[in-house]
């Protein structure tokens, strides 16, 4: 036994055991979101069940099985259900949809009152833009005022392809063209707030504005006639549908995302619904106060957030490291000044935000409307919590990151080949340049990767200076300057917090948060293997320091 | 150059601070010898410390043109230190303070008005470790043409052949030029890192120990090399190996606790030293 001691056995054990350990919580961590995130998109079959309520009536339910636990009877007896025996009873939480009908999405049975369970093959599912999803049968279309009731299934599927095609129509004139009108009429009004500022608003300066505001008016009426037609067209057909009980509904063709017969479904056309359903899950905006639709804005948000981050905390940085390694001298104060900035990165997040709303947003913020955006006053321009600000919050917070990682880097140049350039006759600050610098960039790289990591996965401060809810624009648009620094931004972070906690209808945003979660952690590999690989190009490069 | 006035200066040099030299040339068999060479480098009571202890005393010499040079004495003794003087490289380290004055054509370069890059373009350096840069070989070589602003290719090409050619370095590496440095043996690199420090065509070359790291025959190469630069350029160089200081160098100076003990031509020194110190040392009974 002291031999075994001796021998550093048990020294290997422990160590490979504390590695085992955290292998298997983090992948853990990682398959339990991305199975439950994953499979939410999954379809589903959709039962239509016969189920006895406890006052003995029959009710028909058309739904989809969410999740299965086991309770004891006893426990139900308490509830004041009627089941017999002692044993563990299944009960079943399902989603009924349908809100508009039934107030709720969702509903319970337990196993001793459901009478029979079957899978239709005809039975319907709408994603819908509001109201949550419809499940019923297709009962008949109304398409140009004429009823239709044979082949319903191909003439809805025609319906949507159709309203498709209008719906991006409504969507371009929308956010494109009406989009920059707007955009060009506020600033025409900023303009004539400026004048106004000035005492320069003459009588020639109000007519040439406006002049310019008759011809934007004259255009947008046009666009809003283009729309208006595009809406009745789009509105014109409906679908009546029938739910579970025989109540008949008419639904707009408008209203309807997608529609799908999940039971006739092979598994192929499962999986081509299932990767339709990612795809809108990424590329679509969130409907429904976040808990449908996609996230797209929010992954636009935490990419550009990051990528502004890493423009501003790199040269910062870097050169605050240069710096404090190469030219100050060292001693006592640079040594509290390296202590300092270590300990920095050790304050909680939450007091970067404050900081960052005290003295960026209001401070700055407020004297650059002060100076630059006089004609916007009272209404902030970058006085108000912004992408701009976000950026600059987090740089503040991951640059002793930065900072250390770089320091380090430049610590390992070996004195040598700083001597061999410098006995070449350049000077320090060439040396530092052509030499210790390129050599010394993939610490730089490490510095990065780790604020990266670190900024993508914070929320708390993004709460205060500039993160919201629902960003009706993205920071980056078709309207000159085209990167717009002011505007508030969404993030996934606070997306799964949002959809999580804040929704009006958690049992159903669950899923989301699991696939939010999931996709951040995605994003965040991805935005850490673009800068490894950039990492590792430069280490084959700047080889030299191993020998 | 300017060698005559340079000489006329040194002809009279304070008696004190040569006098261990003169007096070993005047008992030595080669009398002549140092006195008629014209002089490149003078150092005159030249003292150094490293905050407050003292690693050079008092040393004065005259370093003689288009000759080798050879500085040896046991580790720890103050050679590279007195090296590292001729090009100012010990201003790169905290707290040195130095007394007395270096003559490099008339010039004081310890004066603080002198421009140290400039200085260091005149004296070239190599160092104990070959040092290339991570970049190219053609890059290493045109990396001082490319510090004083010369990017013209026609230039560079030119110069980087010459450069290589002189460190007898060119047949080997002709054909791969845009390869990394580093992928080179050591002795390679080592007269890549001379080629490097010729291609600015300083005045001076000071190698620092320059065969310490490497294999026999790359030092052998070396020293062949330093044999053929010596007509060109003035030649320092540190060892610790006493053979090869009485291969490679034609006037040898031995250093013991930071003070010059004897600096004679090379035969001398080794066959027939005036100081005790230096027979000790060269017969073996320390160091």
């Amino acid at each position: 036994m002291k031999t075994w001691f001796k021998s550093g056995q048990p020294w290997i054990w422990l160590s490979g055991g504390a590695i085992g350990i955290c292998l298997v919580a983090v992948i853990g961590l990682l398959l339990l979101i991305a199975v439950r995130g994953l499979s939410y998109f999954w379809p589903s079959d959709i039962q239509s069940i016969v189920y006895v309520e406890q006052d003995g009536s029959e009710k028909n339910i058309i739904a989809e099985i969410y999740e299965e636990t086991e309770v004891e009877a006893a426990q139900l007896r308490q509830a004041g259900m009627s089941v017999e025996g002692d044993d563990l009873i299944p009960r079943y939480l399902l989603k009924t949809g349908n809100r508009e009908l039934y107030g709720l999405d969702f509903r319970t049975v337990i196993q001793p009152g459901i009478k029979s369970i079957s899978q239709p093959e005809d039975i319907v599912v709408l994603e819908r833009t509001e109201w949550g999803n419809f499940y019923g049968y297709i009962e008949h279309l109304t398409i140009d005022g004429e009823k239709v009731d044979q082949d319903t299934w191909q003439a809805l599927e025609k319906q949507l392809e159709r309203a498709d095609t209008i719906r991006e129509s409504i969507h371009h004139v929308e956010r494109s063209e009406i989009g920059a009108i707007n955009y060009q009429l506020e600033k025409l009004r900023l303009k004539q707030r400026r004048y106004e500022l000035e005492h320069a608003l003459t009588p020639e300066v109000i007519a040439d504005l406006e002049e310019e505001k008759a011809v934007l008016n004259q255009q947008y009426s046009v666009l809003m006639e283009k729309l208006g037609q595009l809406y009745t067209e789009i509105r014109k057909n409906t679908v009546t549908m029938r739910e579970a009980e025989g109540t008949v509904k008419d639904i707009n063709i408008a209203n309807i995302v997608s529609a799908l017969q999940p039971n006739q479904l092979g598994v192929f056309g499962k999986l081509g619904a299932y990767f339709g359903k990612i795809g809108e899950f990424l590329l679509d905006e969130p409907r429904e106060a976040n808990t449908e639709g996609g996230v797209f804005p929010a992954i636009f948000g935490t990419v550009m957030m990051v990528l502004l981050m890493a423009v501003v905390v790199t040269p910062f940085g870097v050169i605050s490291a240069i710096y404090l390694r190469e030219y100050a001298k060292q001693g006592p104060i640079t040594r509290l000044i390296r202590i300092s900035v270590i300990n920095l990165a050790g304050v909680p997040s939450i007091v970067y935000g404050v900081f960052g709303l005290g003295f960026f947003v209001y401070f700055l913020g407020g004297s650059i409307d002060a100076l630059f955006y006089p004609e916007a006053l009272p209404a902030p321009t970058f006085g108000t919590p912004g992408l701009f600000w976000s950026s600059l919050t987090l740089a503040l917070l991951t640059v002793p990151v930065v900072i250390v990682a770089t320091e380090e880097g430049l610590a390992r140049i070996p004195r040598a080949i700083r001597e061999g350039s410098l006995a070449l006759g350049a000077t320090k600050a060439e040396t530092l340049w052509r030499v210790v610098i390129p050599m010394s960039s993939p610490a730089m790289m490490t510095g990065l990767i780790l604020a990266v990591a670190r900024a993508a996965g914070e929320v708390a401060p993004l709460m205060l200076v500039g993160v919201v809810k629902l960003a009706p624009t993205l920071p980056l648009d078709g309207n000159f300057p085209f990167l717009h620094l002011d505007r508030k931004f969404m993030h996934l972070g606070f997306h799964i917090y949002d959809v999580g906690f804040q929704s009006p209808n958690v049992e159903a945003a669950r899923p989301l948060v699991y696939a939010t979660a999931f996709l951040l952690v995605l994003v965040i590999v991805l935005l850490n293997l673009a800068a490894i690989s950039i990492r590792n190009r430069l280490r084959e490069k700047y080889k030299a320091l191993e020998s | 150059m300017s060698g005559t006035p340079v000489m006329s200066q040194v002809q009279q040099p304070e008696p004190k601070g040569h006098s261990i030299d003169m007096s070993s040339l005047s008992t030595g068999r080669e009398k002549s010898s140092l006195s008629e060479e014209t002089i490149c480098l003078t150092a005159n009571d030249l003292s150094l410390f490293y905050g407050e202890k003292q690693a050079l005393f008092n040393v004065s010499m005259q370093i003689p043109k288009n000759k080798a040079t050879a500085f040896i004495g046991p580790s720890g003794c103050g050679k590279s230190t007195l090296l590292r003087c001729f090009n100012r490289m010990n201003d790169l380290i905290d707290d040195v303070t130095i007394k007395g004055e270096i003559l490099l054509d008339d010039e004081n370069i310890l004066d603080k008005r002198v421009n140290v890059a400039d200085l260091r373009r005149n004296v070239g350096m190599v160092f104990q470790k070959p040092n290339p840069f991570p970049k190219s070989i053609y890059e290493n070589v045109a990396y001082g043409l490319r510090i004083q602003g010369i990017n013209d290719r026609k230039i560079l090409d030119e110069t980087v052949e010459k450069s290589l050619k002189g460190a007898a370095l060119w047949d080997e590496v002709k054909d791969r030029l845009s390869e990394s440095a580093l992928g080179m043996s050591g002795g390679q690199q080592q007269r890549l890192v001379i080629a490097r420090a010729i291609a600015v065509e300083p005045e001076v070359l000071l190698l620092d120990e320059p065969a310490s790291a490497l294999d026999p025959i790359s030092t052998l190469k070396i020293e062949e090399l330093i044999h053929e630069l010596k007509d060109k350029y003035t030649i320092v160089i540190v060892t610790h190996n006493m053979q090869q200081a009485a291969r490679v160098s034609d006037y040898t100076a031995f250093m013991y606790m930071g003070k010059l003990i004897e600096f004679s031509d090379t035969d001398t020194l080794f066959t027939a030293p005036s100081q005790k110190q230096t027979e000790d040392y060269i017969t073996g009974r320390y160091g």
